[in-house]
């Protein structure tokens, strides 16, 4: 393998840090992001966990990964293949060994490449380069990582885990170094992450600078890198944040904006649970947070507390969903709001529970007993979890429903910038409470007669004591029926409260090449995977537009007519087909293209590429 | 001064303008009756009440209540009202429940709402059958139980509701009879006067498809000698004479006549309903006949810090320490840079 200096200037690179669950890559990944934001860099980072919480230590299944991209200009997507790799033994380098560039640069830890090492990655031979078959070409970095951070903490006197626990230090420092980025923020960074533990604070640093340095020593013989700043970004106050803290962001702000208190009922589930971790956090906001006994009382403690007049949600993934499923028709029929957060993974059963997908797109339209439309919103990148769980949040209370938010597992621990909003400039929320000049005797089915919302009153309100329930009820004076023509009534008025939300929400928009040959569509969080290869593609002269969908039920106004205009068209998601059976539903005698992925793992702009290429020659 | 005079309700006020739709004869009525009288006599505020039921025939009582009322989901009303009390402690939360309802589906809501003593009121109708769904066996039915679910008898022990109570380390618990108006509203005052999770089992008739399941105990004539009504700091006194008593025998109660056999009125025991420790509690509320009386009345109200105040009082312990108040303040302390 070569090993030649160079300063390589690039517009963007895609860092891999992988090692055993339990080395820290994770924190190491995204304090390397922060300080490339800093920089002025564009960023976007996805964390790639195993399912096991601790493997045995160095096997291939206890791998854990952390990828960053980082940019001069728009970053869509955490990117395909990596420029860098940090593997910390051989397991990480065997499970990231297909995902580098062939002009790539490896870093190891040179300690932890024994016979032993080797024989729990299940290598063969004592040359696991040549073993996987890695070209020449990719360079090699082979850092004594941990014995050079045993000799860095001598003087700390710590026993040999701790010592070794620190190489995540040891190797920040070194990345810092190999990308310029400035050691006096990362220890900034750790100063504020090690707070309230000085000792572990110091010995961090220590490992951290002699990192740093280490890299100095050695510079002779390797590559650097370069990334111009990024100058598109609006200006303003940043940070980096993940797609499941920006939910739990979005409903704080929302019940703000509303005058409402926040509840959550959830029950944990991977790979949603950190949303209620950071809402449980949250008692300074004054957040009620019941983690409940299972995921059906999750979902109906957040319906005592609707009905109870509180902004309030339950968050899950597609299994929990299931469960969910009556009581969701129950917030249906007794029309309360209600903010269910389905962070999806591989599915069916328990499936691939660390793994991303867009499965439970059909179970969040349809799953339910009797005619029971709900709102259906998906975000499209981590930060803007928390614009589309303030729209479900605005939604569900202006309009008396339940809505469903599918996220996933690539939005909800993936992170990208975040440019952070005042409240002042967030849209106003008007809950439906039944209006002071109202005269008429309150009932469950009071509504305005325009938007079909009935008006909202909770228990504690003087005047207003009534039943609601999941029993059909009368259409004027809210009581029981079972009249035959009173029950298709109310059937329709649910469906036509749920589609009139089309007049509140904001026209689909077409992006790429407008005047296209084909025209991609997809929906949620594959948004940047498909604007990456779009935009790729249209450097290249290849006419291809993008029409991107967050508002699914109901679809934006002009969905039909942005379809109709385009003669070639694929829908592209990560399942089978549940969009584009829906589209076909929607917007008739179209014919659909298809993109499938089912395999727990996002696109690649790669194979997105490849597939349009071939549907323009078609 | 007896509560009457001062409370500002009557039983009317709780009276919604719905028809009831029970069968005749359905102990249900005169459970409503009861509830309506006992909310009057504690006093509380129609508007400031909500009245939670899940499924079943015994669900359908917030449609005759003239509060807040929420006809939820099979099994789920303990969890609507754990979520409704928590958000909102300053309501007087009630929670309708059947044996099927509360024990079947809706067991582990059940025992959960118990377990962190959310401040519900729950009212546990037990007819030992599944009456909306025509007659089925239910988890109470008694071993051999015929039903038309089981033509040849249950081959299943039942739950007993207060066992499931204390073994959910529940804090409150009571027991009466459909047609005994006095100690029904007795208890039911008593359960929105306790804070935390009352769990009130209320033995009721199924006129249509278990009638006279309650037969021993109801009979006006002998109903008397077959229960006692506990109260706290009384003597464990019973009988239509009221010489009869409960006295301890090693680890066991006993029933015995007062005067027989030199026993004398001191011997008789007295009822702790505070007491911790749920031993007595337990024996007291299986007791079952035909030797010994069946427990009525409170056996059970001890007093502990409950779920729903115990989460306010977290939220008002963080925010006095901090002056994070609104949205702007929360994202000012995170880790940011300006671009």
């Amino acid at each position: 393998m070569a090993e030649n200096k160079n300063v390589m200037d690039l517009e963007y690179v895609v860092v891999r840090f992988s090692g055993d669950s339990g080395d820290g890559m994770q924190l190491t990944g995204t304090l390397f992001s922060n300080l490339s934001a800093i920089l002025g860099n564009e960023i976007s980072t996805f964390p790639d966990f195993p399912s096991e919480i601790r493997a045995p230590h160095g096997t291939l299944g206890g791998v854990s990964g952390f990828q960053v991209c980082l940019g001069a200009n728009k970053v869509y997507t955490p990117g395909d293949l990596a420029d860098v790799l940090v593997a910390i033994n051989p397991a990480a380098l065997k499970v990231n060994a297909k995902g580098i560039k062939n002009t790539g640069v490896i870093i190891i830890d040179s300690d932890s490449f024994g016979k032993q090492d080797l024989e729990k990655a299940e290598f063969k031979t004592d040359n696991p380069f040549e073993e996987l078959g890695m070209p020449d070409s990719i360079q090699l970095i082979r850092v004594p990582l941990s014995s050079m951070t045993t000799e860095s903490l001598k003087e700390f006197g710590l026993d040999k885990k701790t010592v070794l626990r620190s190489k995540n230090m040891f190797a920040l420092g070194f990345i810092c170094f190999l990308f310029g980025r400035s050691i006096d923020q990362a220890i900034h960074f750790l100063e504020n992450k090690f707070k309230k533990k000085p000792e572990v604070l110091k010995f961090n640093t220590k490992a951290l600078i002699d990192g740093f340095n280490y890299g100095q020593n050695i510079d002779a013989s390797i590559t650097t890198y370069q990334i111009s700043k990024s100058n598109k970004m609006p200006k303003g106050i940043y940070t980096n944040l993940e797609g499941n803290k920006a939910v739990a962001l979005g409903l704080i702000a929302a019940a703000q904006k509303a005058g409402k208190e926040l509840f959550l009922g959830s029950y944990p589930i991977t790979p949603a649970t950190d949303i209620m971790h950071e809402l449980a956090a949250r008692k300074d906001m004054g957040v009620k947070v019941v983690q409940a006994e299972d995921e059906i009382a999750g979902i109906c403690t957040a319906i005592g507390a609707s009905f109870g007049g509180d902004l309030a949600a339950t968050t899950t993934s597609g299994p929990g969903l299931a469960l969910k499923s009556e009581a969701i028709g129950l917030a249906v029929m007794s029309e309360l709001p209600l903010v269910i957060v389905d962070v999806m993974r591989g599915g069916p059963s328990t499936g691939l529970p660390t793994k991303t997908e867009q499965t439970d797109l059909s179970q969040a339209l349809y799953g339910r007993n009797g005619e029971s439309p709900v709102v259906v919103l998906s975000p499209s990148t981590p930060t803007n979890c928390f614009d589309y769980a303030f729209a479900a949040s605005k939604i569900a209370l202006e309009h008396m429903t339940p809505v469903i938010l599918l996220s996933d597992a690539f939005l909800g621990n993936g992170a990208s910038l975040w440019k952070i909003p005042k409240l002042s400039e967030l849209p106003a929320i008007t809950p439906s409470t039944i209006p002071a000049s109202f005269t008429g005797k309150y009932n469950a089915c009071v509504r305005n007669e325009k938007t079909k919302v009935r008006y909202w009153a909770a228990p504690g309100m003087e005047g207003y004591a009534h039943r609601n329930g999941g029993l059909e009820k009368d259409y004027d004076k809210g009581t029981l029926s079972t009249v035959a023509p009173n029950h298709e009534k109310m059937v329709k008025t649910r469906e036509a409260k749920i589609a009139k939300i089309a007049d509140f929400i904001p026209e689909l928009e077409v992006e790429g090449d407008k005047d296209a040959d084909l025209l991609v569509i997809g929906w949620g969080s594959t948004h940047g995977h498909l604007m990456s290869a779009i935009s790729e593609l249209n450097r290249t002269g290849k006419k291809i537009a993008l029409a991107h969908f967050n508002y699914i039920n109901p679809l934006p106004k002009n969905t039909a007519e942005i379809i109709r205009k385009y003669n070639k068209i694929v829908v592209c998601e990560l399942n089978s087909g549940q969009f584009a059976n829906y589209l076909r539903s929607k917007v008739e005698n179209v014919h659909y293209h298809q993109y499938n992925k089912v395999q727990g793992q996002p696109f690649t702009a790669y194979e997105l590429k490849e597939c349009f290429t071939k549907l323009l020659e078609e | 001064m007896t509560l009457q005079d001062t409370a500002p309700y009557t039983a009317k006020d709780f009276k919604s303008d719905q028809y009831v739709r029970w069968c005749p004869g359905c102990g249900d009525h005169a459970v409503l009756n009861s509830l309506q009288k006992a909310m009057a006599e504690v006093g509380i505020e129609p508007d400031k009440t909500a009245v939670i039921s899940g499924i079943g025939c015994s669900s359908r009582l917030p449609y005759y209540m003239n509060t807040y009322g929420f006809h939820t989901i099979h099994g789920r009303g303990a969890a609507v009202a754990t979520g409704l009390k928590t958000a909102h402690p300053e309501l007087s939360v009630w929670q309708i429940t059947g044996d099927g309802d509360c024990l079947a589906i809706g067991g582990n809501h059940f025992i959960h709402s118990v377990r962190r003593n959310v401040d519900l009121n729950i009212l546990l109708f037990n007819n030992q059958i599944y009456g909306l769904t025509k007659g089925q066996y239910s988890p109470t039915s008694k071993k051999g139980f015929v039903s038309k679910s089981s033509p040849f008898g249950t081959v299943e022990e039942p739950f007993r509701p207060a066992e499931l109570t204390f073994g959910a380390r529940g804090n409150f618990f009571a027991r009466t009879l459909d047609v005994d108006l006095k100690t029904s509203v007795n208890v039911m005052v008593e359960a929105a006067r306790h804070k935390g999770a009352s769990v009130i089992e209320i033995l009721v008739n199924c006129v249509i498809f278990n009638d006279g399941v309650y037969g021993w105990i109801a009979d006006r004539e002998n109903r008397d000698d077959r229960i006692i009504v506990l109260k706290h700091g009384e003597k464990m006194i019973f009988g239509k004479n009221r010489d009869k008593g409960l006295m301890l025998d090693g680890l066991n109660l006993k029933a015995v006549t007062i005067g027989e056999n030199g026993i004398t009125e001191k011997e008789i025991l007295t009822h702790d309903a505070t007491c911790e420790d749920t031993t007595l509690h337990l024996k007291l509320a299986l007791m079952q006949g035909p030797d010994m009386p069946i427990a009525m009345g409170v056996i059970r109200s001890v007093e502990a810090e409950t779920y729903d105040k115990a989460v306010h009082a977290q939220i008002a312990e963080v925010q006095a320490q901090t002056k994070v108040r609104t949205f702007d303040d929360l994202v000012a302390t995170y880790e940011s840079w300006e671009m």
